[in-house]
């Protein structure tokens, strides 16, 4: 026995099925902006996680590293790990550069992490290829977004670097791919100039009479050999014992050392509630919108559709179809077309994400949340349908 | 006829919807937090690893003389430029004498005049010591012409009289000879002071070697122990080289290794450690040390060139040996994934040194012949679920 819904759609099966796609479509645009939402969120939080850190050590007074600039010594780490309840401390440093790679270059975040041995804070965790740094200068492990391939050459300020390893998610608040290389590396890097602007540099010591005192050989080799060193770093990450609570950890540090240090929880609300707060507040402000359209052209559609069978409707109560009947086909209707939406929507918006340039996290749980929200809309817009189809006159069926 | 019409409508219809299901289904079992981890396994090797370290230097000359005056003084002149080389012993440059020349030329006429006291000093002891031996004679004579009664007392006395003024007249000329003779190496000695004086402000290369640097050009002023010229000697370069203190542990004296000048990238020459600095670099926790190369390179490289340095040790005993990328941290503790009947396991490790190509050795933990995640699309927790496979699919061949 075929209900009377079914009936109907085989009867007009073709333009049922392209409705549903072209809906889906929307919905699936939907979801992906969600999608895009969500990446943002965990372009944020895989941030902190990458970093294998559980508290951040910062310069006082700072929203360090990844929100504002922050600036270290790089002896500070020395006097952290003597702190109670430190397993773990290292330096890093962060800057996000152009990479150069034969003739284009590549947007990336270079991180600098002391090559200790695996698993120290800092380091990159899961590789795709290759492998990890071993030697303490001049290679580097970047993230397979750079496009970079394993044993190329890439530059950085005036060195060439070897890419080692290869990671998959390891990107900055920003979605810019990660380059790891070895720290003292990242320290000149973030701080060598240009050879002209260090030529320059030169000149305009040598001719300052303060530095270049005919009576004092070695002066001027001196302040140029001092102002040519970079000391700093931009944070200190650290790994708490076992058994110790990271903000029990943290106090002490903020007190003697007189350093900021955020936890896992702080960071997220920096990162989330103030780094990438507009962005993600315009994306969502989009969303809700897309959301509205979305909802409003699937009411529509369904009252069109609707519409379009007021004279079939009119058969039907004339020949005594009961009210509920009628009813139960719009619903059923409406809801098997909120159905195919949905699932053309997933699937189109599953096979597309990866194209994006920036991350699109399809979860699960939006992926359900969608899936009420669209059979709810289903609902309220065949209600809609179904009192106008319920207010038909009979005699419609037989008069214009 | 109706009803088969209906069929085939129903039959398009799920031909529609059917694949939609299934695409639906794969979709989000295949993709999202719910699809399987793509991983790579290995299998755990029983072998030997070859540890090396790596550190960066700058070629330095082994020894650098700075060649300048040791008094402040002008240059008078520089005869060699920067790249010559030149011989033990050869002019390097002069500084301005000043006066130096004229106080020579002054000291060479008084040892002149000096000389010729001397000469007149030698004639006078002549002169006097002829006196003596006349008056001698003459005493000699009286005190016989005494004895023969021909000859007064008085007048011997006044013969032995002036044999005793002759002899105080010898005594004074030699005396005078000897003030002479001191007077003359005196102003010899002050001569020859003067001339070493003129001679240390020629500055002179003190070994054969090449011409590093001209600091200063003639008319210069320069202070005492300011260099004028730098003499490196180019067959005694080595690389002050720096090592990570983190992995430094192995290195010694005498262990092969191969140099890379920046300069001539993809070439490397054989080398050795000379020896390690006993004084480490407190602030950029470096050790220091001395590689020196094999043989020199045809092309010398330039002083201060960067230059990359692998040391290679020796080889360790047989462990089992993973690759550095299978090695991870949770909970606080180091370990590997390990994948047993497809269940996936973190087993706590305790790794041991690793060498350059990324193996490390597992002292304890795992043994020869497991299979370990090497790489992994995301983090793994133990209930991922992972579909093992030869090659990530992100991973470009």
């Amino acid at each position: 026995m075929i209900s009377l819904a079914g009936r109907d759609i085989l009867h007009s099966w073709g333009k049922f099925v392209f409705t549903g796609i072209g809906l889906g479509l929307l919905i699936g645009v939907t979801l992906t902006m969600a999608g895009v939402y969500r990446g943002m969120v965990d372009d944020a939080k895989v941030l902190l996680d990458n970093s294998g850190a559980d508290l951040w050590v910062v310069q006082q007074d700072t929203l360090g590293p990844y929100a504002e600039p922050s600036s270290l010594y790089d002896d500070v780490y020395r006097t952290i790990l003597a702190m109670p309840g430190v397993s773990r401390a290292a330096n890093v440093t962060y800057l996000t550069m152009q990479i150069r790679q034969g003739d284009s270059d590549v947007r990336a975040m270079v991180v600098g992490v002391v090559p200790g041995g695996p698993g120290e804070p800092g380091q990159p965790g899961y590789l795709i290829d290759g492998r990890q740094i071993t030697r303490g200068h001049y290679e580097a492990v970047a993230d397979i977004a750079t496009g970079f391939k394993l044993g190329q050459r890439i530059l950085i300020r005036r060195n060439h670097y070897t890419v080692v390893g290869l990671t998959h998610r390891m990107v900055s608040s920003g979605g810019d791919p990660m380059v790891f290389i070895p720290l003292k590396d990242a320290q000149e890097a973030q701080f060598l100039k240009d050879n002209d602007a260090i030529v320059q540099q030169r000149r305009r010591t040598a001719v300052n009479p303060a530095f270049n005192r005919p009576g004092t050989p070695g002066l001027l080799d001196a302040v140029i050999a001092s102002q040519s060193v970079n000391p700093y770093i931009n944070a200190v990450l650290v790994q708490v014992k076992p058994g110790f609570q990271p903000e029990a950890v943290a106090e002490p540090i903020r007190r003697w050392k007189r350093l900021q240090v955020y936890t896992r929880i702080q960071m997220e609300e920096i990162l989330i509630g103030k780094l990438i707060a507009t962005a993600a507040k315009q994306i969502g402000m989009f969303l809700v919108i897309l959301a509205i359209v979305s909802a409003a052209i699937v009411a529509f559609i369904i009252y069109t559709l609707t519409l379009g069978k007021i004279r079939e409707i009119a058969v039907l109560k004339l020949i005594g179809t009961r009210n509920r009947t009628i009813a139960g086909m719009i619903l059923q209707q409406a809801l098997g077309l909120g159905a195919i939406g949905f699932v053309v929507g997933k699937i189109a918006a599953t096979f597309w994400a990866p194209i994006f340039p920036k991350y699109v996290l399809l979860e699960p749980g939006d992926a359900v949340r969608g899936f009420i929200t669209v059979m709810v809309i289903c609902v309220l817009a065949s209600v809609l349908a179904i009192r106008t189809a319920l207010k038909v006159d009979p005699a419609e069926a037989i008069g214009g | 006829m109706k009803f088969s019409s209906l069929n085939r409508r129903m039959l398009a219809l799920l031909a529609v919807i059917v694949p939609l299901l299934i695409l639906l289904v794969y979709v989000a079992l295949r993709s999202g937090p719910l699809a399987p981890i793509p991983v790579t396994v290995t299998k755990v090797e029983k072998t030997s690893i070859t540890p090396a370290l790596f550190g960066i230097g700058t070629v330095e000359a082994r020894y650098t003389y700075r060649i300048g005056p040791t008094v402040a003084g002008r240059i008078k002149q520089v005869v060699v430029q920067v790249g010559e080389r030149v011989r033990q012993g050869q002019l390097l440059g002069e500084m301005d004498p000043v006066d130096l020349d004229d106080r020579i030329a002054a000291q060479d006429a008084a040892l002149k005049r000096a000389e010729s006291v001397v000469a007149a000093a030698e004639a006078q002891v002549l002169e006097t010591s002829a006196r003596k031996t006349f008056a001698e004679k003459q005493a000699i004579r009286y005190e016989q012409l005494l004895q023969a009664r021909s000859a007064s007392e008085e007048i011997l006395e006044a013969r032995r009289q002036e044999l005793q003024v002759t002899e105080a007249g010898l005594n004074a000329a030699r005396a005078n000879l000897d003030a002479a003779h001191h007077e003359l190496s005196r102003i010899r000695s002050d001569r020859e002071g003067l001339i070493r004086q003129r001679a240390i402000l020629r500055l002179i290369a003190p070994v054969s070697g090449l011409v590093a640097a001209r600091n200063a050009d003639p008319g210069t002023t320069v202070v005492a122990g300011q260099s004028v010229v730098e003499v490196i000697d180019p067959a005694n370069i080595w690389i002050n080289v720096r090592f990570d203190q983190i992995r430094v542990s192995g290195l010694q004296a005498g262990l092969p290794a191969r140099i890379v000048l920046r300069s001539q990238d993809g070439m490397s020459f054989p080398g050795r450690v000379l020896r390690i600095e006993p004084m480490a670099d407190s602030v950029t926790e470096e050790t220091l040390a001395k590689v020196t190369f094999d043989g020199i390179p045809k092309r010398l490289p330039p002083v201060g060139e960067l230059a990359e340095v692998t040391v290679g040790l020796s080889a360790l005993p047989e462990t089992p040996v993973v690759p550095n990328a299978s090695i991870q941290r949770m909970d606080g503790r180091l370990g590997v994934w390990s994948i047993e009947n497809d269940s996936l396991r973190f087993r706590p490790v305790k790794v041991g040194l690793t060498d350059l190509s990324g193996r490390v050795q597992i002292l304890d933990g795992l043994t020869a012949g497991e299979h370990v995640v090497v790489y992994s699309q995301r983090a793994l927790r133990p209930r991922s679920r992972v579909t093992v496979v030869e090659r990530l699919p992100e991973v470009p061949s």
